[in-house]
């Protein structure tokens, strides 16, 4: 789960991470009293999660109030790269002697966390890499050993961090590891981490992306949740309990198994069309679940068909015919349907599907993964 | 021969008197195999359908000489369950749980490398492994999964996802293809067993001829095992990568499927394992298929 600017920046300071005082307002009036708090000048920063926000016009200084009145007005309901501000970020303006960059995640393949830390901040860290790899320093942490202070100081120096910042960056990082691990985050990173000149070092910018697996530790998290950035489809999905991803195509997805679905998504383009859903009904595929999947799809107004991809494994063909038998009786659905049934006992389970009396033009059913991709994708069209 | 587990395997049920437990230790029993004894704290001298349950994993080792454990207890308690396991000299630990942090997950992989290097963690969320005939531990279905050919040639599988891993083994029945056993070792972040370990042992196994891989985008775990197909396995290969058309930044289905910043992205998979001699199937039928052709030219 991705958190917005401000809410990193809020679990930062859970941490005691430095970062500017400020508020969040989702109105021009809202915006006005945090400003009076952060104190002038401030700083109105958009609130999406995506990337070049400042360059999009949704980051701006603001020295008073007519200022902040033009700036938020501009900036809420602005479209940035298709997220729309619902929300802005105030803060007191920063003075910055210099810019840097760190993040902590998990490195997969050693297994190991992996601070990246550098001198040159405030651009993508890919960009970094591309034109001088050598500035970036990769640190490679085993988990049960943790960071110390003096190996943060060292990765500070040799990445240059020039020595009136060491002591403050070291600091810094050992925080941040400590959001990292503790916080449950797959993602820390400060970007920029600044050097103001007085000499502190402080969390400019926050992107910090939660493990949902370790929501049962931080009830905390609830609130996150609530300003997730999710569409009808997916509201309505994460209501029902499924695991569902809206795309943009027109046939509707079901399949049992996250592997499965992934894989049903690529069939369906290799034959020509395109899905409008990941859907993942996991491995009971009952009537009730297979209900809750089809009201999902059923929202979606660009669906023209619907492919179910079921393989029966411990849950027998004849169990998932009869939920799918079931669940259609149930839905009033706008799309036809297609299955693929294959597995365990995966030919009683067609007879079932064959001897429930639904008619063709609203249920068919094909032997294989390809066939059943190719007729609904030609339903589709 | 097969790999990792056999007739001999002797498994523990950590969690055995719960819903999940009871239900897949039992199935695997029925299906032919050693479940030797059941841990859920508190219940020692309880039986489930006459399977002994033990407090500890101490207790049920010295009783019953188990050599491996199945673990199938909630997230919250799963990494304390698998380093109980290792404490107690269990050399194999399935673990299907599904939903344990990634954090956790890490320091459980570090805890194993550092303090119980003998024990083999496969999992966690992952479906399990069955070397059939001899030895199922996990949620496979048992029935889908072809006998070994004292002929051969033989198959082994190794995947990151279930369900296509039922694929894999209902798609090699259909064709009469033996497996000398099929690992999952399952979508998470930092899964204790992997592709290159999998490989490795199928490679030096006699009764496995060639081997079928079925990856996943996220992650870098199919450029790791193509690096080592290259330098270590003789073996003809065939395999599939899920996630083709995903779109980037969003996790399908398991905490691992993902594609960030432009990397773990199916097609860079797909062509490392090209270039590493495997033939790559644009689904999973196509992969079977491949399988099949490369089966029928070592008979």
């Amino acid at each position: 789960m991705d958190l917005f600017e401000y809410q990193g920046k809020q679990y930062f300071a859970k941490y005691n991470i430095a970062v500017s005082a400020g508020g969040v307002a989702h109105t021009v009036d809202e915006a006005l009293v945090e400003a009076e708090k952060a104190l002038y000048p401030v700083v109105v920063k958009a609130q999406v999660q995506v990337g070049g926000r400042g360059k999009a016009g949704g980051i701006k200084l603001a020295n008073n109030s007519e200022e902040v009145r033009l700036h938020a007005g501009n900036i809420l309901g602005m479209d940035i790269k298709g997220h729309l501000v619902k929300r802005v970020w105030i803060e007191h303006a920063s003075d910055i002697a210099e810019e840097y960059y760190a993040s902590f995640t998990l490195d997969r393949a050693a297994k190991q966390h992996l601070l990246m830390l550098s001198a040159q901040g405030g651009v993508e860290i890919e960009v970094v890499a591309e034109r001088d790899p050598s500035a970036i320093v990769k640190l490679h942490i085993n988990p049960i050993e943790g960071l110390s202070l003096a190996t943060a100081r060292q990765a500070a120096v040799d990445a240059k961090i020039p020595a009136r910042a060491l002591d403050g960056v070291a600091d810094m990082l050992v925080k941040l590891y400590e959001c990292f691990t503790k916080g449950d985050c797959d993602l820390a990173e400060i970007n920029p981490l600044i050097l103001k000149p007085t000499g502190e070092v402080h969390a400019l910018d926050a992107k910090v992306s939660l493990d949902v697996n370790a929501s049962f530790r931080h009830p905390e998290w609830e609130e996150y949740a609530a300003t997730e950035e999710l569409d009808a489809r997916e509201q309505l999905a994460r209501e029902k309990g499924l695991q569902y991803i809206g795309l943009d195509g027109t046939v509707g997805i079901i399949a049992n198994g996250a592997g499965l679905a992934m894989s049903t998504l690529d069939v369906v383009n290799q034959v020509g069309g395109s899905a409008a859903n990941f859907l993942d009904i996991g491995g009971g595929a009952n009537a009730e679940l297979m209900t809750a999947a089809l009201e999902v799809i059923n929202s979606d107004a660009k669906v023209k068909s619907i492919l179910i991809n079921i393989f029966g494994g411990i849950t027998r063909g004849e169990e998932v015919a009869k939920g799918i038998v079931e669940a259609v009786k149930r839905v009033s659905l706008r799309a036809p349907i297609v299955i693929r049934l294959d597995g365990t006992n995966a030919d009683e389970g067609r007879k079932i599907l064959a001897d429930a009396g639904i008619p063709d033009s609203q249920l068919t059913s094909r032997p294989t993964m390809l066939e059943a991709a190719r007729a609904a994708v030609a339903l589709a069209k | 021969m097969a790999i990792f587990v056999d007739q001999n395997t002797k498994v523990i049920v950590q969690g055995l008197t719960g819903g999940q437990g009871r239900f897949h230790g039992l199935r695997n029993r029925a299906y032919g195999t050693q479940v030797v004894g059941g841990v859920t704290p508190g219940k020692a001298g309880q039986d489930v359908e006459g399977i002994p349950v033990f407090d500890s994993v101490e207790d049920a080792v010295k009783a019953t000489g188990a050599t491996a454990s199945f673990i199938a207890v909630p997230p919250k308690a799963a990494p304390a369950a698998i380093l109980e396991a290792a404490r107690a000299g269990i050399g194999f630990v399935v673990c299907i749980t599904e939903g344990v942090p990634a954090q956790d997950e890490a320091r459980v992989y570090a805890t194993l490398q550092r303090d119980y290097p003998a024990t083999r963690l496969l999992g966690p969320n992952c479906p399990g492994i069955i070397s059939p005939g001899k030895c199922n531990i996990g949620i496979t279905a048992g029935e889908i999964a072809q006998l070994p050919s004292s002929s051969g040639p033989n198959v082994g599988i190794v995947s990151r996802s279930g369900t296509l891993t039922y694929q894999a083994l209902y798609e090699l029945k259909q064709q009469g293809i033996g497996v000398s056993t099929c690992v999952g070792i399952g979508g998470d972040p930092v899964p204790g067993t992997s592709f290159v370990d999998c490989l490795a042992e199928f490679q030096a196994d006699p009764e496995t001829h060639a081997i079928i891989m079925i990856g996943e985008i996220g992650g870098s775990a199919e450029e790791e095992a193509a690096e080592f197909i290259t330098k270590h396995v003789t073996k003809p290969m065939s395999a599939y990568i899920a996630g083709v058309t995903a779109p980037a930044g969003k996790k399908m289905g398991h905490a691992g499927a993902i594609v960030s910043g432009g990397k773990g992205t199916a097609q860079g998979k797909m062509d490392a394992l090209r270039m590493a001699g495997v033939k790559v199937g644009l689904n999973p039928t196509e992969a079977g298929s491949l399988m099949a052709e490369i089966v029928h030219s070592l008979r």
